[in-house]
């Protein structure tokens, strides 16, 4: 496929210049994107900043209320801190655990094994079922009361077993299982970034002694960081805009106790049910600028741990 | 979503390293390691299927056998489930629900291929003034998380009456802002060599005979898995449906499915298992109809 043509193809230096009548059939071209680009994203950004200053509930007109929302949401809303302790928990463990899976896997499976192919389509599969309705109702069965997880663990002589789903502790954990369940997607990632490191490198490094691990670390690792960094950042932006398991497993309820509350759950709640479109807004907001902090911190510390070798 | 997945994929250069063959005769130790290792990537296939085995085993299980049995071996047989399930559902019922994600689905599907083609041609291959500006604006879209603009968006199409319409779910397609698919295109097009279309305008092709008759055909890889990956996405998207359809009639499948949970028509756990088995189908065809396309070659970035 697209990866049979050499990055030398790539590019000529020589560009046509710009006449008018190119010019003119590229903004043809471009039309339904332009369009597409004010109607459906721009402008439904600018306005979403500006909602994001007023009560509004879709009825009556938007009144002004400078930065109420905002005030309100850092200070006297412990669900909003509530849904943050919950996104983040759910980010901050199955996207590592995820990532470290996914590597592992990618590495014993890089080295040889006959029959890769079917193994990597059962690995992979998962991730594109994962975020699905059907899935989210499977594991709202599997770990509810009677579902078979407990079956499981009464035939293997637990007692005593909670209902997973609907107890507090545990509900976001059956998620976060969910997620890491999913890991195939970065590991074929992996996998491909794994095959691009030349074999001479691993053959120096034998001839200047250094073990398995030692190759591993020395060069596996330092030459894969771009791929892990690719990776990392990926995850951490699908993981935070979570939505389909919470709203299934919880009824869309974010329950029990909150405990499924995600950030993107709660932020369709106050907007699509109680319709506070301001607050929704403001929550809105406040997502890109948490994606935008973590892209950019990861951006400024990968300076110190992604190698590239060009 | 998790789209930005590409970037690097039509990069990707060639293998370096040929895949390790293994020799013909190995030694004792060695197959003994690789019997382990099979046996252990087995299990782990097990374990990562295992709900969906379990899925499909329970779908055609008696409903009072479901729940107390995690086995995978059917201990009866009955396609009940899927002959309720097919007559449950609010509004129109299960059928009415895949005809609707069919609609959106392939609705979407045309929308994408035609604009993000046409989009990235003239990002890859002409020239005019703001080109800069729109392509970083475009490579920021991918990153912009929808739930966002989500309310002012649907502020917008509710005041043009086009709530409980399919169309907030496919213009938006139509209109190019899938940037990812624009991105992956443009990706493309940077590895087809330019002389073609100097070729062509040597022969006296304008841009859009350039475009049709030249570009578009090359672009067959690239369409493909827009195609595949449009349709899995919007098959499954479940968060503006929820929010931009509210007759029961209209519903996607995802949205029928959730709320057979919740009526009181929702026919049960064995029906409802059956359906989900009925809605993850078309996934797993065009997974493994066109595996190729998605694990190997292009899409080994692993976009979900």
């Amino acid at each position: 496929m697209a990866t049979g043509i050499s990055p030398s193809q790539t590019r000529t230096p020589r560009r046509p210049k710009v006449r008018g009548k190119s010019q003119r059939s590229a903004y043809v071209f471009l039309l339904p994107w332009i369009i597409g680009s004010v109607v459906i994203t721009a402008g439904p950004l600018v306005a979403s900043l500006f909602l994001s200053f007023t009560d509004y509930n879709l009825l009556e007109p938007a009144t002004w209320v400078g930065g109420e929302n905002y005030v309100t949401m850092f200070t006297a809303d412990p669900r909003f801190y509530k849904s943050l302790a919950v996104t983040g928990t759910y980010v901050f463990v199955s996207v590592p655990l995820q990532l470290i899976g996914a590597l592992a896997l990618a590495i014993f499976l890089d080295k040889g094994v006959r029959g890769i192919d079917a193994y990597r389509s059962a690995y992979y599969l998962p991730s594109l079922l994962g975020g699905s309705v059907a899935i989210g109702l499977l594991w709202y069965i599997v770990f509810g009361y009677k579902g078979g997880f407990n079956t499981l663990l009464s035939g293997l002589g637990f007692e005593n077993l909670p209902n997973w789903i609907n107890n507090p502790d545990t509900s976001l954990w059956t998620l976060v299982v969910l997620n890491l369940w999913t890991f195939g997607a970065p590991m074929i990632i992996f996998m491909a970034g794994l095959r691009q490191i030349p074999a001479e490198l691993y053959e120096q490094a034998q001839l200047d002694g250094a073990g398995r691990w030692r190759q591993f670390t020395n060069v596996t690792v330092p030459l894969l960081t771009p791929i892990i960094f690719f990776n990392l950042i990926l995850q951490l932006i699908a993981a935070f805009q979570a939505f389909t398991p919470a709203f299934v497993v919880s009824r869309g309820t974010g329950g029990p106790v909150d405990s499924t509350m995600f950030y993107t759950l709660y932020l369709y709640l106050e907007g699509f049910t109680e319709f506070n479109m301001g607050y929704a807004s403001a929550m809105g907001w406040i997502l890109l600028v948490i994606i935008g902090i973590f892209t950019g911190l990861n951006f400024l510390f990968s300076k110190h741990w992604v190698f590239y070798n060009d | 979503m998790t789209e930005t997945a590409v970037l690097s994929t039509y990069e990707l250069p060639k293998n370096d390293r040929p895949t390790p063959t293994l020799k013909r005769r190995v030694q004792p130790r060695r197959r003994l390691r690789q019997n382990i290792k099979h046996v252990m990537l087995l299990l782990g296939a097990l374990l990562m299927l295992y709900p969906i085995l379990w899925l499909l085993k329970s779908s055609i299980t008696p409903e009072s056998e479901i729940l107390t049995s995690f086995s995978l071996i059917p201990t009866g047989f009955t396609l009940d489930n899927y002959t309720n399930g097919w007559q449950s559902g609010v509004g129109n019922g299960v059928p009415s629900y895949i005809v609707n994600s069919f609609i959106v689905a392939i609705g979407c599907i045309i929308g994408n291929l035609m604009s993000c083609s046409i989009a990235a041609y003239a990002f890859a291959r002409l020239e005019f003034r703001g080109k800069n500006v729109m392509f970083a604006f475009m490579l920021a879209g991918i990153m912009l998380p929808y739930h966002v603009i989500a309310v002012p968006q649907y502020v917008e199409f509710a005041s043009v009456g086009l709530v409980d319409t399919y169309w907030p779910l496919i213009l938006p397609k139509l209109l190019a802002t899938d940037s990812f698919f624009v991105f992956l295109m443009v990706q493309f097009l940077r590895g087809v060599p330019r002389e073609l279309d100097e070729a062509a305008s040597i022969d006296g092709a304008g841009t859009f005979r350039t475009f049709f008759l030249v570009i578009l055909p090359l672009m067959r890889p690239a369409l493909v898995t827009t195609t595949i990956f449009t349709f899995i996405w919007n098959w499954n998207d479940f968060f503006s449906p929820l929010i931009y359809l509210n007759n029961p009639s209209l519903y996607t499948l995802p949205l029928g499915l959730n709320a057979l949970v919740s009526t009181e028509s929702g026919a049960g756990l064995g029906p409802m298992l059956a359906m989900s088995v009925v809605s993850l189908v078309p996934i797993a065809l065009f997974f493994f109809l066109a595996q190729r396309f998605i694990v190997g070659g292009i899409a080994t970035t692993g976009f979900k």
